[in-house]
């Protein structure tokens, strides 16, 4: 592995950052950051949350300017002071939460804010259409011009940022963790789609915390940590362990597979009948779904996002209406739509949506912590709350469950990632649950929080809970779960023992091929 | 508009200072002055001399803060109504026909009662049916937005003009209970007095008259500020307010928590109604009460405030004290708009100043430097 500050003299740089210093009241978010991207390359930004690297795009794109330091595009240095010259200077950027008016088609999308091409006094949408056709023939991004936002997939959306931004005729596309909201054929599409772009003689920038892709997609890879940039180092030389060691700064365990089988003789904690239901758009979100936990076992659901794994774990979680079917809770019918009567069962449950379903951002931590409790005691002495008693608990949970916040006055909104979801199992795990239902629990967050999760969930299986892990991350479920049940369309098409898994089985399950399995 | 071509720039604020809460309010307050003080200068007017004599007139001597206090009675009512229901996000506009809807109950209760009954019990249940017609009145949206995903702002303002509808038939076009129909010949229509022993008291303190209206006002507010802040109820405002997918997933019920604080900010709106009867006007007057235009006025009260219903005790005073000298100095050098586009202005200012509560103003500089994070800590 090559440590390289001042690689690439003899390649031209499409923009560099030199020494670039940003701070906000009582934080660095960069802290003397340097890198330099080459035309026609891949550069990965890579860092753990809180490294720094969503500060460092927004400085790269013009919407905060940096304390001190120097951006340097294609060899003169610039000062944004405002998105609109980093625009014009032909940087461009594909947030992770996307940009873009519904109720508009594609072209219009593209076109809106940009000198748009007329005739006469009209709109001549047809030649915007054109141009728009043809750069997505050349970086392969099948498109319909001509679709509503709101018609199209997530994938189909991110194609429709990045020809917004090839429109402007972006030389350098700057990509915050792209591949967080795709399926796994999307996410190939994409890689193809960047690679294109480079040997066009663009270049871009690619955010990451993965380590996987990371290694996959870039040329070239520069690693922050705690603000800092560390050192860039070329992708071919890298391995995921060398990559984790720089940006954690010690040397990491990949989650190891544990046996989880428990004795058929273990109790069912949850029993899910023929069970249906309808999503957002009407269409039968799940088919008959008939799954048992049993005390003590962790159920992995594994399946490519959309396959009615969020309808089936708001149906167990009282936020969505059965089209029939039962679901028991320890020998206990759940009985109405309410998010009550699950909760009083022992159901807990931690969101995917840590942030705006699990967690009240404005309130404090210690608010937050007795969410599901503040209407018994001892929390309430109705009609009042108790808050020596919230603030008491607080402190005791976050010391429990490591949550790092100056107080447990704190807002979740300013918690990072990590102890957001901190203070979310710290609050469904207290709560003594027969059932656990969890969904995505690793999404967004990094290495170090990873493991601290996975630990936590191995920790309240072993007390005897039954939990329910639904995650898009494949590797997660497999090294975690006693059975795999595998979604796909509404439907589970297979339940197989962790211990007989194979990815390439469960991949065309996911992938709807039943005979596989057979 | 770009700030960066002046200068300055707005960013996010990461963090929350305990000062906010009062100097962003008192700055956007002394920014609507200034705005004042200009449009003044356009009409010839002195600021300087207009505004001092805003101020003695309004407290400086006992009669003006007697009669500040008197102003500032319905304004604390509405500015509660305005300040309960905002605060989960729920805006009721309704206030001004909630506070009619009160001096009807209120006065009707007055009226049904009759001479016979004793203070001790006639103001209490004029109280109470004052609370219970602007609760019933506000609960009308509130049910609509709770369950039919109604905005609440245009129900709640379309109500107003049925109240004030409602007020004026009672009063002009109908023989109603409310209405003076004794007296001989054309006498104009007037609504009828309520007993003697159904006035509101006034309370000597030295040689201030404070009237029993404002006293229950503020028992009330400092009552609102503990359910806030204190109670399971509370708590529930808060995470319905900030997020009410949260709430659901937390097993609360959203559209209940709604309509109970619309009904509570519509109580306030009413018991204002109740009060203005009761201590003041003793009959239910629809002119009077369209003219003063409490309810409007009560939101201006409320966001000065930032919604917090013990702030809203002072601000009530404050934009009281500028109503009465408004009503006392009316005449050729004090054009009698003048309150109510001060009034407005300090509204905007306010919700101006809100920008500053979420951003920090910091300075951008030609050349890279440290300039920006010194300005900005």
């Amino acid at each position: 592995m090559t440590v390289s500050n001042d690689a690439g003299a003899a390649t031209a740089i499409a923009v560099a950052a030199l020494g670039v210093i940003k701070r906000f009241p009582g934080v660095v978010a960069n802290d003397d950051v340097s890198f330099e991207v080459r035309v026609g390359e891949v550069h990965a930004l890579l860092g753990e949350n809180g490294a720094g690297k969503t500060t460092l795009s927004n400085v790269l794109t013009g919407l905060y300017r940096p304390d001190e330091g120097r951006l340097v595009v294609a060899g003169a240095d610039v000062v944004f002071d405002s998105p609109r010259d980093a625009i014009d200077a032909g940087i461009g950027m594909v947030h992770q939460h996307f940009r873009l008016i519904p109720t508009f088609t594609v072209t219009e999308n593209i076109v809106l804010g940009t000198e748009a091409p007329k005739r006469g006094p009209f709109l001549d949408l047809r030649a915007a259409e054109d141009r728009i056709a043809e750069l997505a023939e050349q970086f392969a991004l099948p498109v319909d011009p001509r679709a509503a936002i709101w018609q199209l997939s997530v994938g189909e959306q991110q194609r429709v940022e990045i020809l917004k931004v090839l429109y402007r005729e972006a030389r350098v596309l700057i990509m915050d963790e792209p591949t967080a909201v795709l399926t796994p054929p999307e996410v190939e599409g994409l890689v193809a789609t960047l690679r294109s772009m480079a040997a066009d003689g663009r270049s871009v920038i690619f955010i990451s915390h993965k380590l996987g892709e990371v290694t996959a997609v870039a040329d070239r890879i520069t690693v922050l940590r705690g603000g800092r940039s560390i050192g860039t180092v070329e992708a071919a030389d890298s391995t995921r362990e060398s990559l984790a060691a720089l940006m954690v700064g010690h040397e990491v365990e990949r989650v190891q597979r544990r046996s989880l089988g428990v004795a058929e003789s273990a109790p069912v904690v949850l029993r899910i009948t023929d069970l249906g239901a309808i999503g957002d758009r009407g269409q039968t979100a799940l088919h008959g779904v008939d799954l048992d936990v049993r005390a003590g076992e962790i159920v992995g659901v594994a399946g490519v996002a959309g396959n009615g794994q969020r309808e089936l774990v708001e149906v167990i979680a009282g936020l969505r209406p059965r089209a029939g079917g039962h679901i028991e809770v320890d020998g206990e019918a759940v009985v109405r739509t309410d998010a009550r009567h699950p909760i009083r069962l022992g159901v807990s449950y931690v969101p995917q949506d840590r942030m705006g379903t699990g967690l009240a951002p404005d309130l404090t931590i210690a608010e937050n912590l007795v969410l599901k409790r503040y209407r018994r005691p001892p929390v309430a002495a109705p009609p009042f709350l108790r808050s020596t008693v919230i603030d008491a608990e607080a402190d005791d949970l976050m010391e429990r469950f490591d949550v790092r916040a100056p107080s447990s006055q704190t807002p979740t909104r300013q918690l990072s990632g990590g102890n957001v979801q901190k203070v979310l199992l710290a609050r469904e795990m207290s709560s003594s649950p027969k059932v656990l239902v969890i969904a995505s629990p690793t999404q967004g967050l990094d290495v170090g929080a990873v493991a601290t999760v996975h630990q936590l969930l191995l920790d309240v299986v072993a007390e005897g809970v039954g939990v329910l892990l639904v995650s898009e991350d494949l590797d997660e479920v497999m090294a975690l779960s006693g059975r795999i049940a595998v979604m796909y369309e509404g439907r589970i098409l297979a339940i197989i023992d962790a211990d007989d898994a194979d990815v390439s089985v469960i991949g065309q399950l996911m992938g709807g091929h039943v005979e596989a399995s057979a | 508009m770009n700030l960066g071509r002046f200068g300055f720039r707005l960013e996010p604020r990461s963090d929350l200072p305990k000062h906010i809460n009062f100097t962003v309010p008192v700055g956007s307050f002394f920014a609507a002055l200034l705005a004042g003080a200009v449009l003044l200068l356009i009409t010839g007017q002195n600021p300087i001399s207009t505004y001092s004599r805003i101020v003695e007139r309004a407290f400086l001597d006992v009669d003006a803060i007697n009669g500040t206090l008197v102003a500032a009675t319905p304004l604390l009512f509405t500015g509660l109504c305005a300040a309960v229901a905002f605060r989960i996000g729920f805006f009721n506009i309704g206030g001004e026909g909630q506070f009619y809807i009160g001096a009807i109950t209120g006065s009707g209760m007055a009226l049904a009662l009759g001479a016979d009954a004793a203070g001790w019990v006639a103001i209490p249940l004029m109280i109470l049916a004052g609370a219970v017609g602007g609760a019933i009145w506000a609960a009308i949206p509130g049910v609509l937005r709770a369950y039919l995903r109604t905005n609440e702002i245009i129900t709640s303002l379309m109500l107003n003009y049925i109240a004030a509808i409602i007020a004026v038939y009672l009063i002009f076009e109908s023989d109603s209970f409310w209405r003076d129909l004794e007296g001989t010949g054309q006498m104009f229509p007037k609504g009828k007095f309520i007993p003697l022993d159904a006035f509101w008291p006034n309370w000597s303190l030295g040689s201030l008259v404070v009237p029993f209206g404002l006293v229950l006002g503020a028992v009330v507010a400092v009552w609102l500020w503990v359910l806030q802040k204190r109670t399971r109820f509370g708590y529930e405002m808060r995470v319905v307010g900030g997020a009410p997918t949260t709430a659901r997933y937390a097993g609360m019920r959203p559209g209940r928590v709604i309509v109970v604080v619309a009904a509570i900010s519509g109580a306030m709106a009413g018991l204002g109604g109740a009060a203005s009867v009761g201590n003041f006007r003793h009959a239910l007057d629809p002119k009077g009460l369209q003219q003063s235009g409490y309810g409007y006025a009560g939101i201006v009260v409320a966001a000065l405030a930032r919604l917090n219903p013990v702030a809203v005790i002072f601000v009530a005073i404050l934009i009281g004290g500028i109503t009465n000298a408004g009503y006392s100095l009316q005449g050729a050098d004090f054009p009698s708009g003048l309150v109510g586009i001060l009034e407005g202005l300090i509204l905007f200012c306010t919700l101006g100043g809100e920008v500053l509560v979420r951003y920090r103003i910091a300075r951008t500089e030609r050349r890279p430097s440290t300039l920006a994070a010194e300005v900005g800590a």
